[in-house]
């Protein structure tokens, strides 16, 4: 048998679900922020969203600065939701299949009228305690993933770049830590 | 705003459209991937992060270089910049903190609603009490600073 070269090897070790899935769904988390920025010269971010419809219930003035965006916001992130919702109904519940894309294993898939759907096996304490953290840290640090790890990393940002070697190197260590106190999942 | 160009919301709901599909598409509205991530099982994670970067970095360029202003609005292009100050890295360390426990981040627990993931309304319920407990807490503190320097 002929072993397989060491790249091969290395990538099947360092990526067990293969790269195309990844590298083809961040080509569409990009391709989406650039038709916004394209019409509207808006580099969207979906964080300010929290703050932004938080104004319609609260008149306390960190949240009324929002107001101006928050209902573009709104449509930003039901837009969101309508996007994995048109995943979930072709690429997960095998309406369309492609060597690209792989699907996992994790979590639980179950069916509802002819649509595959899929719910997490991580604890719903864990949920709602990282949650909080993250509602807190998103909106001091001025940023998530998307804004500081998307739009700021592609704006070749030093503050957003900052950003997200810290949150990535403070979620490695809290992800590590939780496993090694055998929390799982 | 009345002026709004009528295909605003139109255009902002098709990004958004291609965005959801992005994270549904690469697992990320999955937090398990997210943690494997984390935990060094999975490094897929970082091309949809560079993946999508790259795309937003190369438009970021171009854009204001080679076009006028944005249809829509009339703005300008810009990139996205914000100032930098003890708030990124306090702010980034509690994101951490709730990313490395959750496998949560905003964008993607939208997402994760749309792929079925009921469970992650514990998540989205955390991240608008978050979100609250922030906003209360330095509208207090903006409204002290404003009295204080009133008062001198």
């Amino acid at each position: 048998m002929v072993t397989d070269p060491v790249p091969l090897q290395l990538a099947a070790e360092l990526f067990p679900n293969g790269i195309s899935r990844y590298a083809i769904g961040g080509l569409f988390v990009g391709l989406g922020t650039v038709v916004i920025y394209l019409g509207t010269g808006i580099p969207a971010g979906a964080s300010t969203f929290l703050e932004s419809t938080l104004s319609y219930v609260s008149g306390q003035s960190r949240f009324q600065q929002y107001v101006s965006s928050r209902d573009w916001r709104l449509v930003f992130t039901l837009g969101i939701i309508l996007g994995a919702l048109a995943f979930a109904a072709t690429f997960q519940s095998g309406m369309i299949t492609s060597s690209l894309y792989q699907p996992g294993t994790t979590g639980e898939l179950y069916e509802v009228g002819g649509l595959t759907l899929w719910s997490t096996d991580v604890q719903p304490w864990r949920l709602l305690v990282g949650g909080f953290f993250v509602g807190i840290g998103t909106r001091i640090g001025k940023g998530c993933t998307s804004g500081h790890g998307v739009c700021g990393v592609g704006s070749a940002s030093k503050t957003s770049i900052t950003g997200v070697i810290t949150f990535m190197i403070v979620a490695i260590l809290t992800a590590q830590i939780v496993a090694a106190l055998g929390v799982s999942p | 705003m009345s002026d709004r160009h009528p295909l605003f919301m139109p255009l902002i709901l098709v990004g958004g459209l291609i965005f959801g599909f992005g994270l549904g598409f690469s697992h990320m509205a999955r937090p398990e991937v997210v943690l494997n991530f984390l935990q060094f099982e999975d490094f897929g994670l970082v091309f949809v992060m560079f993946g999508a970067a790259i795309v937003t970095g190369v438009t970021f360029f171009l854009a204001p270089r080679l076009l006028g202003r944005a249809p829509l609005t009339g703005d300008q292009f810009e990139r996205r910049l914000k100032s930098f100050d003890r708030n990124v890295l306090i702010g980034g360390s509690i994101f951490g903190v709730g990313w490395g426990l959750s496998g949560i981040c905003p964008g993607a627990a939208y997402a994760s609603i749309g792929i079925g993931n009921v469970t992650i309304l514990w998540a989205l319920a955390g991240m608008f009490a978050g979100a609250y407990v922030q906003g209360l807490w330095r509208s207090r503190q903006a409204a002290t600073e404003t009295a204080g320097a009133g008062a001198d």
